[in-house]
């Protein structure tokens, strides 16, 4: 019965610390589809959550949190959209960068707003989540593998990043499609770090995604750019986190692990489960590539 | 030259923002030349960061040659600077000239190490390196407080470091550099930084490995049909971009601090990006490239004493557009040669 409970109890943890990862792997999956690499959903699921605790915060309410961190994430993304597609920046190196924008604009709002760059103000009880953020991740995730699937619109998506020059004769525009995917892909993501804070924790807390963006892309590449099959990947990385929490201060013979190496767990689960010991992965065919 | 615009822009648009915070651009800028050159001590403190800066610059130029992108300089120079600092207090007894080149040698070691797994991957496996280098980021850090906190703690301070290392290894006597700057911590570790920045110029542009190299960066596929090994590029290129940036345990455990502080870096790692690309990838423009940003890094850091609404994180936010200034050129390029293609 005890060992009932222990597996229930670690079975919850392990969605609800999935949550994230999986707002995130899907946010960079349209992206990635449409033939955007998305090196910078770190940067977006930083806003999120800093733009939904703060907006939970002021309007003392969950949801209104929840849709200003999408609209956070929509409105960074249209940045990078507009340096990658318009401007034909390096995607990697601009994505690094939108990363260290992200690190030094929020504390520099912060200080504005608090008059402090550490975490912002705890939420109360009535104006977090308690479940909500794992039910829409996981209608997100069904609907986006149908729509990818059965309509006109995720057709497109996957032709942008499949063979751009098809969908082009066929009359749609590549770039309205990689506009689409890659805004969209920010208001997702921020959807990822609004239910750190909102769900997860009671306040945003300075670099608190702790590399989740970029475990999101590696569960996009262990799930083979598929919904499915990412959302499973990220059901697996959660659960080295989900078992690298309740690790820490175990005794085992008496000695205990050291808290340090506990932490790392999910980083080394992230490069064993990258570096593919089941079977590879293929890319969109025109990833990152210019038309 | 160009570059040097999208610099400009990138710093114009930084300094832009300041104003929604209530602050007048035009002082924030003279407060960060000021603190930057102002004095002997401030720019002490300025070269002081351009030596690691120097070194991370070098290690993201050296992955750009040969097409990858070593974002985990922070990782590489993390294990280098705690694997200095443990030499240093596990072998107290090698006499001097032996003792700080036995921890250099260990450090750039255990840094190549860490550039050789990413390296490694990628070559066996295609696993993408900016991923890998990232989560080794993290583990190095973890890893890294373990052996400062728990193995090889200072017992005499509440810091978060080790103890210091033996005074065998430490080489202040011999610093001239140090000696012209009094109170700070630049030392001799800026020639040396130098000296090694000047042999990767010679050694990408003027040796068969620097060819193959830079053609492998250019075009994998034709590097590959003349006959070069790709695996071989791939992994050798970022065991000496893990090793440069292990540099920065020379700069900073046995040049300055005698000790591995936990966050001792500002991100140099990332800082590096920057460097990199402002230089080109050429590495004795990295050197000038590195001295610019050390001297904006000083100069942000002064700002959260001097104004209200300024923290020391606006040193990311003028990264970042440097380096959104110098990718976005990317875009006059291409409108020339569209331009060229149509006539």
């Amino acid at each position: 019965m005890d060992l009932f409970l222990f597996f229930t109890a670690l079975f919850l943890a392990t969605l609800r610390l999935a949550t994230p990862l999986v707002f995130a792997s899907l946010g960079g999956m349209i992206s990635e589809r449409s033939g955007i690499i998305n090196i910078a959903l770190e940067s977006f699921m930083l806003m999120g959550a800093f733009v939904g605790a703060v907006a939970a915060h002021y309007s003392e309410h969950a949801w209104i949190g929840w849709m200003a961190a999408f609209l956070g994430g929509l409105a960074i993304a249209a940045v990078y959209a507009f340096f990658v597609i318009e401007l034909r920046a390096d995607q990697i190196i601009t994505g690094m960068a939108f990363n260290l924008l992200a690190m030094g604009l929020i504390p520099f709002f912060s200080k504005i707003l608090f008059n402090s760059t550490g975490s912002t103000p705890s939420l109360p009880l009535e104006s977090r989540f308690s479940f909500e953020p794992l039910l829409v991740a996981a209608l997100l995730v069904l609907a986006l593998s149908w729509w990818l699937k059965n309509t006109r619109s995720g057709l497109w998506l996957l032709f942008a990043g499949e063979n751009p020059q098809a969908l082009l004769a066929s009359g749609v525009s590549v770039k309205k499609v990689r506009w689409a995917a890659v805004t969209l892909s920010g208001g997702f993501a921020a959807w990822g770090g609004a239910s750190l804070s909102l769900y997860l924790a009671s306040s945003y807390s300075p670099l608190m995604t702790g590399g989740r963006g970029f475990m999101a892309l590696a569960s996009l590449i262990f799930g083979k750019w598929r919904p499915v099959p990412t959302f499973l990947a990220c059901l697996l990385f959660a659960l080295a986190d989900a078992i690298q929490i309740r690790l820490q201060g175990v005794q085992i013979n008496g000695t205990e692990i050291p808290v340090q190496f506990i932490q790392i767990l999910p980083y080394i689960v992230t490069i064993i489960a990258l570096a593919g010991f089941i079977g590879t992965s293929r890319p969109p065919k025109a990833l990152g590539k210019e038309l | 030259m160009k570059r040097l615009i999208g610099l400009f822009v990138g710093l114009f648009i930084a300094l832009l923002i300041t104003f929604f915070a209530g602050e007048n651009p035009f002082h924030i800028f003279s407060i960060l030349i000021k603190s930057a050159f102002g004095s002997m001590y401030d720019l002490g403190l300025t070269l002081s960061y351009t030596t690691p800066l120097i070194f991370c610059g070098l290690s993201v130029a050296v992955s750009f040659h040969a097409g990858l992108f070593n974002v985990g300089a922070e990782g590489q120079l993390t294990m280098a600077a705690i694997t200095a600092a443990a030499v240093g207090i596990l072998f107290p007894q090698v006499p001097f000239p032996f003792a700080p080149i036995l921890a250099f040698t260990a450090a750039l070691f255990v840094g190549g190490f860490w550039g050789f797994i990413p390296g490694w991957l990628r070559a066996v496996r295609g696993s993408h390196e900016v991923i890998i280098t990232i989560m080794l980021n993290f583990i190095a850090a973890g890893t890294a407080n373990w052996l400062a906190l728990k193995v090889i703690p200072n017992l005499n301070s509440q810091n978060p470091e080790t103890a210091m290392v033996s005074n065998n290894y430490l080489f202040k006597d011999y610093d001239l550099i140090a000696r012209i700057f009094p109170d700070t911590p630049a030392n001799a570790s800026f020639g040396v930084a130098i000296f090694i920045a000047v042999l990767m110029w010679i050694i990408i542009w003027k040796t068969t490995f620097g060819f193959e190299l830079r053609a492998m960066g250019a075009n994998s596929e034709a590097a590959q049909r003349a006959g070069i090994s790709k695996n071989k590029i791939l992994v050798l290129s970022m065991i000496i971009s893990g090793m440069l940036a292990g540099g920065v345990a020379l700069s900073e455990v046995l040049g300055s601090a005698g000790q591995y502080r936990v966050g001792f870096s500002p991100d140099y790692g990332f800082i590096g990006i920057a460097v990199a690309l402002l230089a080109n990838n050429n590495p004795i423009g990295v050197i000038f490239a590195a001295f610019l940003m050390g001297a904006l890094h000083k100069g942000a850091a002064d700002l959260d004493m001097e104004t209200t609404t300024i923290t020391r994180d606006f040193s990311r936010i003028i990264q970042a557009f440097i380096i959104l200034g110098v990718a976005g050129q990317a875009y006059w390029e291409h409108l020339r040669t569209s331009r060229i293609r149509k006539n």
